[in-house]
Parts: structure tokens; sequence; C-alpha cells
């Protein structure tokens, strides 16, 4: 079996195990057993309700935002050709998190804050976009800056709303910035969008492999680069509006994924993608099960612990000996 | 190799320019060039620097606007335009991530028949152009581990895998050594004889021309333009006015060679 496939499989089974795994645990454990005999054939009651009303939902979440973020991630080091690229490079969770603050602020419940940080989040989109297009001279190397240096500018405003806030308010914001699933709403509509991106970008892979070959000679090779990279641009941002909106701003999970997938011995985006997908998703539900059960019943920030069970996985695939396929 | 200027010239252009001016932003580099290029032509662009041979092999891949005058193109091959041009720039502006395999397929883009990833002929034809330049037995080498010579034989091979009717090559020979020069100036040369493919090639030295080359096009600097015969246009009063440098005529085997005095 080739490479791209055999890992196809194993992230497919780690995705459904992730996934079995956040349905079984938690402060009320419930048996593998009766998860399994809950999901084939529902049966009205305590058990029920926490599998279908509490568990999956926030399963299925986790398992939406780590794909969304793994697929933007991946979509933007292609578009930008920076390996340091993460779906937040260009100001989107900068605008998101400046729009959920500033509603929390206001003292607004959980849907208004998520409509604040969809309109920051769309307003720091049409900034960066407008910017880096208004010169009619199409560079990936001025979106790349004018994405900086807004999310520099978010970033600070942020932070002096943080300093500004009343001292209740602050843990609830701190909560949102470091990105967290306990609020997070249903993931119906992020899955689609996981799907649907997911399916698109798969299909414009091969223009992505291109891109990497420099403008000119993609252009060269006929790949409508300019369309392309708006395309690419839109779905990146879409993907991480819905990711945000689910659990603020997770980190980690977007700029490492991709690579894990590439150290693994994977580069041709037709396969990275939707590896990358599955692996984020597995990634996420996992760490997101591990922060509400590990010092339950407190609750801990998903974006931590991406980083803290991330870092020493990544820091391990680097180390290890170069793969030869 | 073979003498200059024996090659059949039969067929239709697969290039012809009339009255093109060459321009970048701000400055125009030649006025009224006049190209016509045939299957199985070698031509070789020759000028100092910052003359306009890049931006003529821009032009004529369409990748630069054409502010006047006109590109044609021919070709006897089925596929689109950009499946019968292939480009070897001269620079390329990113880092591929990949194999070098996966590097040479993406010369397939214009010319594959998978809508999703590759099909066997296009691997075959992959493999095929990698071996033509000497790189079998690389496909599954990081695109990143090679050497400049290296990279540089891969993306003719990328080329290769394109399988266009005309070839524009900015400095094909640039990062190789002597020998992996002769190899690739040989395979040029089976190009346009054996299978009557048409190459522009942007080069740097005086020496190969006259030995590979049918034709020769001088850019001059001052904006004029001359071409025709290689044997015609590389002689000395005209390179010496081309690079603005004393040169010496050495005589040996039967042939000529510049050198600077």
């Amino acid at each position: 079996m080739s490479r791209p496939l055999a890992l196809g499989a194993i992230f497919l089974a780690a995705a459904v195990a992730s996934i079995f795994i956040a349905l079984i645990a938690g402060p009320f454990p419930i048996p593998a057993r009766v998860v399994v005999d809950n999901v084939l054939f529902p049966i009205p009651g305590v058990v029920h309700d926490i599998i279908w009303n509490l568990r999956a939902p926030r399963a299925l979440a986790a398992f939406a935002c780590g794909g969304l973020l793994a697929l933007a991630g991946a979509l933007l080091q292609a578009l930008l050709r920076n390996a340091l690229a993460d779906p937040y490079i260009l100001g989107v969770s900068g605008g998101a998190a400046l729009g959920a603050l500033l509603a929390l602020v206001t003292g607004a419940g959980a849907a208004l804050m998520n409509l604040g940080a969809l309109a920051g989040a769309a307003c720091a989109i049409s900034i960066v976009f407008g910017l880096s297009f208004r010169s009619g001279e199409w560079d990936i190397y001025r979106l790349l800056l004018t994405g900086v240096v807004l999310a520099a500018g978010l970033s600070a405003l942020v932070s002096l709303v943080l300093v500004t806030a009343p001292h209740v308010q602050v843990k609830g914001m701190l909560f949102w910035l470091m990105g967290d699933l306990s609020y997070a709403g249903s993931p119906i509509a992020a899955l689609t969008v996981l799907v649907t991106g997911t399916t698109l970008a798969a299909g414009a892979a091969r223009g992505l492999d291109l891109l990497s070959l420099g403008d000119t000679k993609a252009r060269s090779l006929g790949l409508p680069v300019k369309p392309l990279q708006i395309t690419v641009f839109a779905l990146a941002a879409v993907a991480t509006v819905a990711a945000v909106m689910l659990a603020g701003s997770v980190g980690f999970v977007g700029l490492m994924v991709p690579h894990a997938v590439r150290l693994l011995g994977v580069t041709a985006y037709r396969w990275l993608l939707p590896l990358s997908v599955l692996l984020g998703g597995a990634f996420l539900t996992l760490a997101d099960t591990v922060a509400r059960t590990l010092v339950a019943p407190q609750q801990l920030p998903v974006g931590v612990l991406t980083a803290i069970i991330g870092v020493p996985l990544m820091l391990w695939l680097l180390g290890r000996r170069r793969l030869s396929s | 190799m073979t003498d200059a200027g024996v090659a059949a010239r039969d067929g239709a252009p697969v290039i012809k320019c009339e009255a093109l001016t060459l321009a970048v932003p701000g400055r125009v580099l030649a006025r009224g060039v006049e190209l016509e290029v045939r299957p199985g032509d070698i031509w070789a662009v020759l000028g100092a620097n910052g003359s306009g041979k890049t931006t003529l092999v821009h032009t004529l891949a369409g990748l630069a606007p054409v502010s006047r005058g006109t590109v044609f193109v021919g070709g006897q091959s089925a596929g689109s335009r950009v499946a019968r041009i292939g480009v070897l720039l001269q620079q390329e502006e990113a880092t591929f991530w990949g194999s070098v395999l996966e590097y040479v397929l993406l010369g397939r883009f214009p010319r594959t028949a998978a809508l999703f990833g590759w099909s066997i002929d296009d691997e075959n034809a992959s493999r095929a152009a990698l071996a033509a330049v000497g790189l079998a037995g690389f496909e599954h080498r990081d695109y990143r581990s090679l050497s400049g010579g290296e990279r540089q034989r891969t993306r003719i091979a990328q080329l290769l895998a394109q399988d266009p009717d005309c070839c524009l090559l900015d400095e094909p020979l640039q990062h190789l050594d002597l020998r992996h020069q002769v190899a690739v100036l040989k395979l040029i040369d089976a190009l346009a004889r054996g299978r009557a493919k048409a190459v522009i090639m942007v080069l740097h030295d005086v020496l190969w021309p006259a030995r590979v080359c049918t034709h020769a096009l001088l850019l001059h600097e001052d904006g004029t333009v001359e071409c025709g015969p290689a044997h015609a246009m590389l002689t000395r009063e005209r390179l010496e006015r081309l690079y603005g440098c004393a040169l010496r005529e050495i005589a040996a085997d039967g042939s000529v060679f510049f050198a600077p005095v």
C-alpha cells in the first residue's frame, strides 16, 4: 500500500478512536459497550442525553475545529509559500478576538460574542484583502506583510481590552484567547464547511503544488494563478472563521499538523490536505478530552493542551532520521 | 553536436514576431524585433546584462504583456498554447517541499488527462525525462537535498516532461559543470534535430552558440536587434560590439573560437 493510503487508514482509525474516547471519558464514565449500544440503538435516558447532547456535539465540534485549522494552515502555507504560515497569520483570529472581547465587555451573551467574532474576522479579512489587492498588482508578499502588520495591531488592541476590562471578565477572555471548546455550539455548520472546504481544496490540489514553483513558472504551465490564490485565500479565511467561532483561537494545530504530515513523508497537496484534516481533527478531539478530564471538574482551555501534547510529538518527529520514502 | 546552420528549415513557424517592442516598466529595451522560429531551429539569444534577453523569453512565452507588435504562436501538436511552449526560467522564487519525481510531474500539468493526481503516462514521461538528464534513480530524493547543478537538470527534466513544441530556455547551462553542459546541449540538439522541436536559448557564452545553434539573435545595448543564421551573426566585429569588449579569434581544428583579449 502506498504511504498516503496507509497514513490515511491510520489517521481515519485515529479519528474514529478519538471521537469514541471522547464519548467514553468524562466525570461520569460510560463503559465502551454502553457507548456502542447507544450509538447503534439510541435508548432515551440519562446516558443517552450525556452522549448525544453533551459529549457527541463537543467531540464533533473539536474534530471540526481541528480539521478546519489544519486545512487553513496547509492552504496558507501553500498560498504564502511560507513554512511558518498558520491560520492566524493574516489577522483573522486577531479580528475575531477583538470582536468577541468587545462583545464580552459590553456584557453580551455567547451568541452575541460569536457574532462579534464573526464581524471582527470579516473586518480583518476585508482590510487585508482590500489593501493587498488595491494596487492592482496582486502580490503574495504584500498580502503576507499586510496580514502580519494588521495582526500585530489587533493583538495590541486585544491586550488593551484585557488590561482595561473588569477583573471578573478577564478569565473568560483568556479562555477565549487560548481556545476553549466549553461553549462550542452546534458543530453542524463547521462540519459542513469542513467537508465542503476539504473537497474544494483537494480538487485544486495540483494547482497548490504548482504554486510552489513560483507565480511565473505556474503561469507558464497554464495555471490561473491569481484566481486560484484568491480562492485559496477565501477558503482559508472561511475555514479559520468557522473554527474560531467554535472555539476561539486554538493555537499549534494549524501550524504544526501540516508539517507533521510532511515529516511523515507526504508532501503532494492532494494527499496532504485530507490527511491534515483527519490528523488535525483527531488531535484536537483527543486534546479536548484531556482538557475536560485531566483536572475535572475543572476544565482547561484546549488551546493550552494542544501545545503541551503537540510539542513533544513534533520534536520527536523533527529529531527522527529522515524517512527514505 | 554538428555544424551550425545545416538543420532543415521546414514546416510553419512555431513562433513568429512582427515589429515587437521589448519593454520593462519605464524603459524600452529593443524595438522592431522580427523573428521567425521554425521546427528544428536552435536559436541563441545573446546580449549584455540588462539588454532584454529574459524579457524576450517572457514576452514570447506570454508571461509579459506585448505592448507593441505581435507574437504569433503556431506548432504542430495538439494541446493548448501553454502546453506547446515550455519555459525554463532563469530564477525560481520558490522552494519545493516534495520529491524530485513530484517536481518533474508538475511539468505535466498542461498535458495530463487525469483529473486528480497524475496518470501512468505522466509518470512514465517524467521518469523518462529524469533519465534523459542523467538523474535516473533520483526520483524519490528530496528536491531540497539536490545540488545546484542537479536542481538545474531537474528543472530541465520538468520541461522535457511537458514535451513542448518550442523550448524557451533562459540560461540552461547555469550551475552546470562542463560535462553536464555538453550533455544538456546534446540533449537540446537531439530535441531539435530528432524531434523537430524549436529551441530558443539565452546563453552567456560565446563558445557554445557557434557549435550548437543554427541561428542567433543579438540584443545590442542601443536597442537595435540583429538576427540571422549563426555563422553570419557570430563574427568578431558583431560580438565585440555586442559585449563592448575586445575579442581574440582562435582557430583550431577548423573551428573558430572567441576569447576576451
